[in-house]
C-alpha cells in the first residue's frame, strides 16, 4: 500500500523544520523567564521582543498591539470577552453581532455572553456560501452594539468573508470589529490596516507553527478587560509567564508564510482545483460546499447526498487518506454540521460532508489518489 | 520458524474488526488478535445517549458514555490499531430499545441482549466490518466457534460461570462463519491475567448482567420515562381469579418475585403470570411457579436446518441458569415445544430458552407467554 496521504491541513499542519530550529534554544539552553531581571530573563525577553516585532511586521501593526496567547481559541475568547465586558463595564452597550457559521471559539463565547452576562446577540443569516453582506451588517447594528465578530475564512467550507467591507461598516458606526483569522493565516494577507479590523485572532499550528500558542492583535486604544488575571504580562491583558519557545516558533512560522505565500498559494490552488474538479466529476451526487471562487486556496469541501460523513472518513483513513468532515469530531455523532444547515443545506446532503485541505508537502499524485479513493469509498457506502 | 510466528505471518493478510467497549474482555480480545498477527481494526458502537438530566457526571448509561469511548480509544492507541466510533443510535433505538419497551408493555420480560446480538452486533456491525474488507468480526464474548468440514458450531465459553453463549443463540451459519470470540477459550481469571501481561487495565467498569442503556441498571425509571402508558395499576389475583391486591404496573414485576407485593396471608405468594390484556398480575404459592412444558417462538436453529424429529437436549431458560434435561419438539420453521423431565422454576415469557448438546448450542427461541 502507498504511504497515507495527509489532506487535513485545515485541522493542523506539521511544524516546519525552520520553526523547530527557531524554538529549540528556548527550551533548555535559554530557558529564562522573560519577566526576570537577570541575563537569563533578558535573553528570553529579547527572543519574545523579536517575535513580537516579527508578528507586528506581518500584520502591519505596532508591536505593542500584539498579545501572545495559548492559541487561536484563546485569542477568540480574549477578543470577545475582553472587548464585550469592557464595553459593558463602561456602560457603552450590550449588543453583539456574529453568525452561526463562526468557529465555536467565537460562537460559544458569544452565546455564553448572551446567556450568562446579559448581552443581546444577533446571529446574522448567512447565504448559501456562508457569507454575509455589508448591508445585512449595517441593518443589524444598533446604538448599543459594542462588537461585531466575523471570520476571515470559514474553517468548514473555506469561504472568505468580505471582512474589509464589513469592518468598514462597523467602523462607520463606531463599533469594534473582530475577525477570527485562524484558518486564513497560512494563506491570506493579514494587513490589519487594509482589513480595518480592531481585533484579529491567530493560532500558530494552522500555519506550520507549534500547537498551544497564538496571538491577538488589539488596535491601540481598544478598551479591553483581562480575562485571565494575575501578573502584568502582555500589558496585564493575559497574565502568566509567556511560552517563549512556542512564541519564537510562531514568529518563525509567520516569517516563513510571508516569504513563501505566493508560491505556496499557487501550489495549493492548483491542487485544490484538481481535487474539486476530480471529485465533482467522478462522484455522483456531489456538490462543492462554500464559495466556488472566494475560498481558501488550500481548501476543498464537499457534500454527498445520502452518505454518512463519519463512515466515509473511517473508510478513507483505512484506505490511506486523512480527511475530516469539517470540524474535528471523533464521537461518531451523526448530526449534520450546523454550519451547513445554517447555509441552507438539506439534511440528506449535510450529513455527508468532507473537507480535504492540502499543504506544502502535498503532491499532484496525492490528490489523484485521494480523488480515486473518495470515489471508491463513496460508491462502496452507497452500495 | 516457530508455529506461532508462522501463524502470525499467515494471519497478516486477514482483516478482523474487534467490537470494543473499553472493558477488559474486548480489550484482551483485541490484544490477542494483534498478537496473532491479524490486521485489526477497533470499532465502538455508539448505541444510546440518554444521560439523565440529574447527573452531569457519573450518571451516564454504561455502554457508550464518553468515558467508555475514551477508554476504548486509549486501548486501541496502546495496541496501535485504528479505532473508530460507529453510530448506531437510530437502529438500536428501533430494534432493541423499542423491542424492550414493547416486550414489557406486552407483559413479558424481554431480553434485549439477544436482540442486540441479532440485529446490531451480528447484522449491522458485521455488515459494517465486511464492508471495511474484514473477514471476521470479533467480540469479547465468552463463547467459542468451531469450524467443522462444512459448517460452524457455536460452543459455550470455557469459563462456565462467564459463558455468554445464551445471548449468542440467535447466530446463524453465515454469521458464525465470520465470528471470532478470542477470549472464549479462557476463564475470566485468565483474561485478567492476560490483561496484566499485555499491560491493559484490568478493572471491570460494569457488570455484564446489567443492560447497557440503563443509567443505573434499573429498568423501572427507564420505563417510567419511555413507556409511561405501560405502567397502569391493576388487580393482583390468585389462581381462582379472585382479587387479592393491587399492582403498580405489570412491567415493575418479574415472574417468581415475592417481595413488594404487599399481600396479606399466611402463605408466601409469588408472581406466577401476567395478563397484559386484562392488566392483571396472577400470584400463587411457590409450587405454582413450576412448569414442565413451554413453547418457544422465533426459534433459531444454529445449524441452519430444522431437526427432522423430536430430540433430547439440555435447555437453559435464563442467562445464568442451570440447564435442565428436556425433550424438544420442533414445529414449523421457527417454533418448538419443550417438555422438561423434571419441573423447572419460573420459566419467564420473553426470556430465551436455549438448547444445548453438551457445550454446543443447537438453537434457541423466546419463551411464549
Amino acid at each position: 500500500m502507498r504511504p497515507p496521504v495527509y489532506l487535513d491541513h485545515a485541522a493542523t499542519t506539521p511544524v516546519a523544520p525552520e520553526v523547530l530550529a527557531a524554538m529549540l534554544p528556548y527550551f533548555s539552553a535559554q530557558f529564562g523567564n522573560p519577566s526576570s531581571i537577570h541575563r537569563w530573563g533578558q535573553q528570553a525577553e529579547h527572543a519574545m521582543y523579536a517575535a513580537r516585532q516579527q508578528l507586528a511586521a506581518g500584520l502591519n501593526c505596532s508591536p505593542d498591539e500584539i498579545f501572545f496567547t495559548g492559541g487561536g481559541s484563546e485569542s477568540d475568547n480574549l477578543a470577545l470577552r475582553g472587548a464585550a465586558l469592557a464595553a459593558q463595564a463602561a456602560g457603552r452597550g450590550r449588543h453583539l453581532i456574529t453568525t452561526a457559521v463562526e468557529h465555536h471559539a467565537v460562537l460559544h463565547t458569544a452565546q455564553q455572553l448572551r446567556d450568562h452576562f446579559d448581552f443581546d446577540l444577533t446571529l446574522l443569516a448567512v447565504d448559501a456560501h456562508a457569507c454575509v453582506s455589508a448591508q445585512q451588517l449595517a441593518d443589524a447594528i444598533r446604538p448599543d452594539t459594542v462588537l461585531v465578530s466575523l471570520m476571515l475564512a470559514n474553517n468548514e467550507v473555506g469561504s472568505l468573508q468580505p471582512v474589509a467591507e464589513l469592518a468598514a461598516v462597523a467602523r462607520a458606526h463606531g463599533v469594534l470589529f473582530h475577525t477570527d483569522a485562524v484558518q486564513a493565516a497560512s494563506q491570506l494577507e493579514l494587513d490589519v490596516q487594509a482589513l480595518g479590523v480592531d481585533l484579529l485572532s491567530l493560532g500558530a499550528h494552522k500555519f506550520y507553527g507549534p500547537k498551544g500558542v497564538g496571538a491577538l492583535y488589539v488596535r491601540r486604544g481598544t478598551q479591553m478587560l483581562a480575562v485571565q488575571t494575575g501578573g502584568s504580562q502582555e500589558h496585564g491583558l493575559r497574565a502568566g509567564t509567556q511560552n517563549v519557545p512556542l512564541i519564537a516558533g510562531m514568529a518563525a512560522a509567520l516569517q516563513l508564510v510571508l516569504q513563501r505565500r505566493a508560491p505556496d498559494n499557487a501550489h495549493f490552488g492548483q491542487l485544490r482545483d484538481s481535487l474539486i474538479a476530480g471529485v465533482l466529476q467522478r462522484v455522483p451526487e456531489s456538490r462543492l460546499s462554500g464559495h466556488p471562487q472566494q475560498r481558501l486556496p488550500n481548501h476543498a469541501s464537499f457534500v454527498f447526498r445520502e452518505v454518512d460523513g463519519n463512515a466515509l472518513l473511517m473508510r478513507l483513513d483505512l484506505e490511506g487518506v486523512a480527511a475530516s468532515s469539517g470540524s474535528a469530531c471523533k464521537t461518531g455523532d451523526p448530526r449534520p454540521s450546523s454550519v451547513l444547515l445554517a447555509m441552507g443545506a438539506q439534511p440528506d446532503w449535510a450529513r455527508g460532508s468532507l473537507r480535504l485541505s492540502v499543504g506544502r508537502a502535498t503532491t499532484a499524485a496525492d490528490v489523484d489518489y485521494a480523488v480515486q479513493t473518495v470515489e471508491r469509498c463513496v460508491a462502496a457506502l452507497r452500495k | 520458524m516457530t508455529s506461532a510466528a508462522a501463524d502470525k505471518r499467515a494471519n497478516a493478510g486477514t482483516r478482523v474488526v474487534i467490537a470494543m467497549s473499553g472493558g477488559v474482555d474486548s480489550s484482551v480480545a483485541a490484544a490477542l488478535l494483534v498478537e496473532q498477527g491479524y490486521d485489526v481494526i477497533g470499532l465502538m458502537l455508539r448505541l444510546w445517549s440518554d444521560a439523565p438530566a440529574s447527573a452531569a457526571h457519573g450518571g451516564h448509561n454504561k455502554c457508550c458514555a464518553p468515558d467508555a469511548i475514551i477508554e476504548a480509544r486509549a486501548i486501541a492507541g496502546q495496541l496501535a490499531i485504528p479505532f473508530y466510533v460507529v453510530d448506531a443510535q437510530q437502529i438500536f433505538r428501533e430494534q432493541v430499545v423499542q423491542f424492550f419497551l414493547d416486550g414489557y408493555s406486552a407483559g413479558t420480560t424481554p431480553n434485549p441482549c439477544l436482540e442486540c446480538n441479532r440485529h446490531i452486533r451480528w447484522t449491522f456491525l458485521l455488515n459494517e466490518a465486511l464492508s471495511l474488507g474484514a473477514q471476521y468480526l470479533a467480540t469479547g464474548h465468552f463463547a467459542r466457534v468451531q469450524q467443522l468440514p462444512a459448517s460452524w458450531q457455536l460452543l459455550r465459553g470455557t469459563d462456565a460461570a462467564k459463558d455468554q453463549s445464551y445471548v449468542l443463540s440467535v447466530l446463524n451459519q453465515q454469521q458464525l462463519a465470520h465470528a471470532m470470540f478470542p477470549v472464549g477459550a479462557y476463564t475470566k481469571a485468565e483474561v485478567r491475567e492476560l490483561a496484566r501481561g499485555f499491560g491493559l487495565p484490568v478493572h471491570s467498569r460494569r457488570d455484564s448482567q446489567d443492560l447497557c442503556f440503563l443509567p443505573d441498571g434499573d429498568y423501572r425509571p427507564f420505563l417510567q420515562q419511555h413507556a409511561p402508558a405501560a405502567l397502569k395499576p391493576g388487580a393482583i389475583t390468585d389462581s381462582s381469579g379472585r382479587q387479592v391486591g393491587v399492582h403498580a404496573g405489570l412491567p415493575l414485576y418479574t415472574i417468581g418475585q415475592r417481595k413488594g407485593l404487599r399481600l396479606a396471608g399466611p402463605e408466601p405468594q409469588y408472581v406466577v403470570a401476567m395478563d397484559a390484556a386484562a392488566n392483571t398480575l396472577r400470584v400463587g404459592p411457590r409450587t405454582a411457579l413450576e412448569s414442565t412444558r413451554l413453547r418457544a417462538e422465533r426459534v433459531n436453529w444454529v445449524a441452519g436446518t430444522v431437526p427432522a424429529a423430536a430430540f433430547q437436549a439440555q435447555v437453559q431458560i435464563r442467562a445464568h441458569g442451570t440447564p435442565a434435561a428436556a425433550r424438544i419438539m420442533p414445529e414449523g420453521s421457527d417454533e418448538a415445544t419443550v417438555e422438561f423431565e423434571a419441573a423447572v422454576q419460573s420459566a419467564t415469557p420473553g426470556q430465551a430458552a436455549v438448547f444445548y448438546a453438551g457445550a454446543e448450542v443447537l438453537g434457541g427461541g423466546v419463551i411464549a407467554p
